[in-house]
């Protein structure tokens, strides 16, 4: 294998891996933008998707598209049920006190998923079998064009529906500025509801495409959430196109540095990526200047 | 002629704060009524009352006959009433057009596609330069213009009264008496208006009557034309006349 075909097949695996860093970030940004909350939990929505789905799908033998639609719905009503129990009753929210509140909840939804699924590792099937598709010199998992394919579809879906349709603009228009949404008859509460169901359904989503990749157990959230919310970061927290880029740069970036560098550092280049992009332009590549969110 | 809406003892508290101190005040179906009074005399919190963002400690307000005092604002937008809020409060990065359709967001909800269309045209008569601008994006709009987007996104709830906090607020001269021109010919559409303005000879020139507000409180009413002659509120809130104040 020559560089540039070593480079091709770096760049391709960041892809996919960045595919599931779009999908959590854009979770983040939803919940972000409706909220200014930064859910820590969004990382366990991941985790849900994918033990959830080896439950229903292995355990159960449920066909696939079944248990992959009952998975998603499943942790979109967790993510609903995080705003109505924990976040909604909360009189005077403060960013602060929601977000440590998101960390509780984070902590209590993986305590219940050890006790449920054990600390094992559990393999799910991939999609449509494992037999590498070469592009070129490089080669590609299905799984991986899987992953890349329903990341595309639910961007478009996502786009639709906040470019489109009536509540996705509301949704918006909500994160602009609930006030003046309030007085257009926008209900902010229901709402902020449907991001969180949203967000869990995003989550859900991620982990269930990506546990055939790369092994699922109650601890996956931990690193996908943060990745995630790095790419969310990286990209410029509430923006959109901006969590969308973030991850799939993060992705790329961190299977160049592990294919060039060494894996050892897989993790930490997420990191000081992060740092630098804090350092030298702290509302993130497509974020707003600061002084425009008021 | 019936009571479009009618407030009876209104008080809202912010903590321990009182901002509005037992009003009392009526509007008469067809009328415009501004109430005037200085920064911090309870106006905006007194349209945010009857808007339901805002919750009222005491009082009542009745809307049609129907007690609106504790119903949430959605539901307040549904019943006709629309409050255009100070400061424009558009939404900047969306395009006009989306902007003005916000305004029918409920109206939306409940499938009443042609009754907005029709609307949406109305709007554009009123406002033709929304029209040409519509594919823009709100926030590269002029002051005046935003305005009139604001006004025009409150009018797509079709409401009967329209409340409009501060619509001068930060305009050229000429610019406000267009937007109060703008006003008046509302009134020829069978709406009733809610006028809340620092400018008060400019609102008071195109009230029916007006009200007002210091410290939470209704300090005076009456016709438009006669508050403008009151001497208490000339000295309080008109200033000297314009021309007398640049020479």
């Amino acid at each position: 294998m020559t560089f540039v075909d070593q480079l091709l097949q770096f760049i391709l695996s960041g892809i996919t891996q960045g595919s599931i860093y779009a999908i959590v970030a854009l979770g983040f940004t939803i919940i972000y933008n409706s909220t200014e909350i930064i859910n820590f939990a969004q990382g366990e929505f991941v985790m849900l998707g994918a033990m959830f789905m080896l439950t229903l799908n292995i355990t159960l033998g449920l066909p696939l598209p079944v248990a992959f639609i009952l998975s998603v719905i499943a942790v979109m009503i967790i993510g609903v049920l995080i705003d109505i129990i924990v976040i909604s009753p909360i009189k005077k929210p403060t960013q602060l006190s929601l977000i440590i509140i998101t960390i509780g909840a984070s902590i209590f939804v993986k305590g219940v998923a050890m006790f449920v699924w054990k600390k094992d590792y559990h393999a799910a099937t991939p999609f449509s079998g494992e037999v590498p598709i070469s592009i070129g010199p490089a080669a590609i998992t299905p799984q991986a064009l899987w992953v890349i394919g329903i990341t595309g579809t639910v961007l478009i879906f996502l786009h639709i529906f906040f470019e489109y349709t009536n509540t996705g603009k509301g949704m918006r228009a909500c994160a602009i500025n609930p006030r003046a949404a309030s007085l257009l008859g926008i209900k902010v509460k229901r709402m902020v509801l449907i991001s969180f169901g949203l967000a869990g359904a995003l989550g859900a989503i991620a982990g269930i495409i990506i546990a055939p990749i790369t092994f699922a157990n109650y601890n996956m959230g931990l690193m996908l959430g943060l990745k995630g919310f790095c790419g969310a970061v990286i990209g410029g927290l509430g923006s959109v196109p901006g969590a969308i880029v973030g991850g799939f740069a993060l992705g790329i970036l961190e299977s160049l540095g592990a294919g060039l560098i060494s894996s050892a550092y897989k993790d930490a280049i997420a990191f000081v990526v992060l740092l630098l992009v804090l350092f030298m332009k702290p509302t993130g590549i497509l974020g707003k200047s600061e002084s425009k969110r008021v | 002629m019936t009571f479009l809406l009618k407030i009876r003892n209104l008080s809202t508290q912010y903590g321990k704060i009182r901002a509005l101190d037992g009003i009392s005040m009526h509007i008469w179906e067809g009328e415009i009524v501004s109430l005037i009074g200085a920064n911090g005399a309870g106006k905006s919190t007194f349209l945010n009352s009857i808007s339901g963002v805002v919750d009222i400690s005491s009082g009542n307000i009745s809307f049609n006959g129907q007690d609106i005092s504790r119903k949430r604002p959605e539901e307040i937008v549904s019943l006709g009433i629309s409050q255009v809020p100070e400061g424009r409060q558009i939404f900047d990065s969306f395009s006009v057009i989306d902007n003005i359709m916000l305004g029918a967001y409920l109206r939306r909800k409940r499938g009443e596609k042609k009754e907005i269309a029709t609307d949406l045209e109305e709007v554009f008569t009123i406002f033709p330069i929304l029209e040409e601008r519509k594919k823009q994006s709100a926030g590269t709009l002029s002051g005046g213009e935003q305005q009139m987007l604001a006004i025009a996104r409150g009018l797509m709830a079709r409401p009967k009264l329209l409340m409009l906090d501060e619509p001068s607020l930060g305009l050229a001269p000429k610019i406000a008496s267009e937007i109060m021109n703008v006003i008046k010919r509302l009134k020829e559409r069978n709406l009733t208006i809610l006028l809340v303005e620092q400018n008060a000879r400019a609102a008071l020139k195109i009230s029916d009557r007006g009200y007002v507000f210091e410290t939470g409180n209704v300090l005076l009413q009456g016709r438009g034309e006669d508050l403008l002659v009151d001497g208490d509120v000339k000295r309080a809130y008109l200033g000297r006349d314009y021309k007398e104040f640049w020479e």
